[in-house]
């Protein structure tokens, strides 16, 4: 009797889960929690946005012009991973390789400026220590060149992934992941330069 | 009820499909999407910053909304909807966090302002 409703309820025999078929999905559902970690931040920083503790505003220290840069690159870099996974489809691995390089490029581009843009702000004794505008500033801006520096360490794993290994369907999952990876940082980049950048020269 | 297999045949199908024209299309949508904030602000073409900030925001969402389906290829359909739900789902947290954080420490902000002299510390 309770062994019949034990096999009514439950799943009591194992599939078959061929390699991979779930990542996707799981991937999707890890960048989902990592959109929450950046709501956090974008809510600590609407809070604490507007508290300068006598210190420098957003007027003071924001570039707009160095911003419209930095955000473009982050663009490229998207329309270039495009590319490599275009390249992917077709089965080429020297034109994914190299354009998996070029976004590589871009992504290096837009973390150093946006290194220069913190060194300048520190030594102009803007750091995160200031006030809790710039702490705020400073852990949500810097979370994400963070999650764009790991994803630049990424694509050259994958460099050398395909230098070993070739298009095989292993690799082809990991760059579909890598592309949901970066192409979600530019849309949490959307937001940075919106909420922080634009409408703080606004305040 | 207990038919956790029923969907596999979808997983089983390559997800992900680019088109170039996809890409181009998207790239094009988030250049002007990017391009007009940027000139709304840096011209101070609108007069009012309550209605500049209102436009930014619109244009913010809509360009997010863009990189979804022609960068992250984002529909109803992969992984049998899935990806999709996990996304609304996300996307509700989201505001919630975000919007009830800032009401809640406005008025928190407003209700308990110090003491004029009392409290030379506060930012």
């Amino acid at each position: 009797m309770s062994a019949d409703l034990t096999a009514k309820y439950y799943d009591l025999h194992e599939h078959d889960h061929p390699e991979g078929f779930s990542t996707a999905l799981g991937f999707w559902i890890y960048l989902m929690s990592d959109c929450l970690i950046f709501a956090m931040l974008f809510a600590t920083f609407a809070v604490l946005g507007g508290n300068y503790a006598g210190g420098p505003g957003p007027k003071d220290l924001f570039d707009l012009p160095l911003v419209a840069v930095n955000t473009s690159m982050l663009l490229f870099s998207s329309i270039t991973y495009g590319f490599a996974m275009l390249a992917m489809q077709n089965d080429n691995v020297r034109q994914t390789q190299i354009w998996l390089a070029v976004t590589a490029l871009f992504g290096m581009a837009f973390v150093g400026i946006e290194m220069s843009e913190f060194r300048h702000l520190i030594l102009d004794g803007a750091g995160p220590q200031r006030s809790a505008f710039l702490s705020s500033f400073f852990t949500l801006v810097g979370t994400h060149g963070a999650h764009v520096s790991f994803g630049i360490i990424w694509i050259g794993v994958m460099l050398v992934q395909l230098g070993r290994h070739g298009l095989i369907a292993a690799n082809k999952r990991r760059l579909m992941c890598l592309s949901l990876f970066w192409h979600f940082l530019d849309v949490v980049w959307i937001g940075v330069f919106t909420f922080v950048y634009l409408i703080g020269m606004l305040r | 009820m207990s038919d956790h297999s029923h969907n596999q045949g979808d997983h089983a199908a390559s997800p992900f499909h680019a088109t170039f024209r996809d890409y181009a299309i998207g790239f094009g949508l988030a250049a002007v999407l990017t391009a007009i904030p940027f000139w709304l602000v840096m011209s101070h073409a609108l007069a009012s910053h309550t209605a500049t900030a209102l436009v930014v925001t619109a244009f913010a969402v809509v360009q997010m909304v863009v990189h979804m389906i022609y960068f992250l290829h984002m529909n109803g359909k992969i992984e049998g909807g899935w990806n999709l739900l996990a996304l609304i789902f996300t996307i509700i947290l989201v505001v919630i966090a975000i919007s009830g954080s800032s009401w809640v420490m406005y008025h928190l902000n407003a209700n308990m302002m110090p003491l004029p002299g009392k409290m030379d510390g506060m930012g």
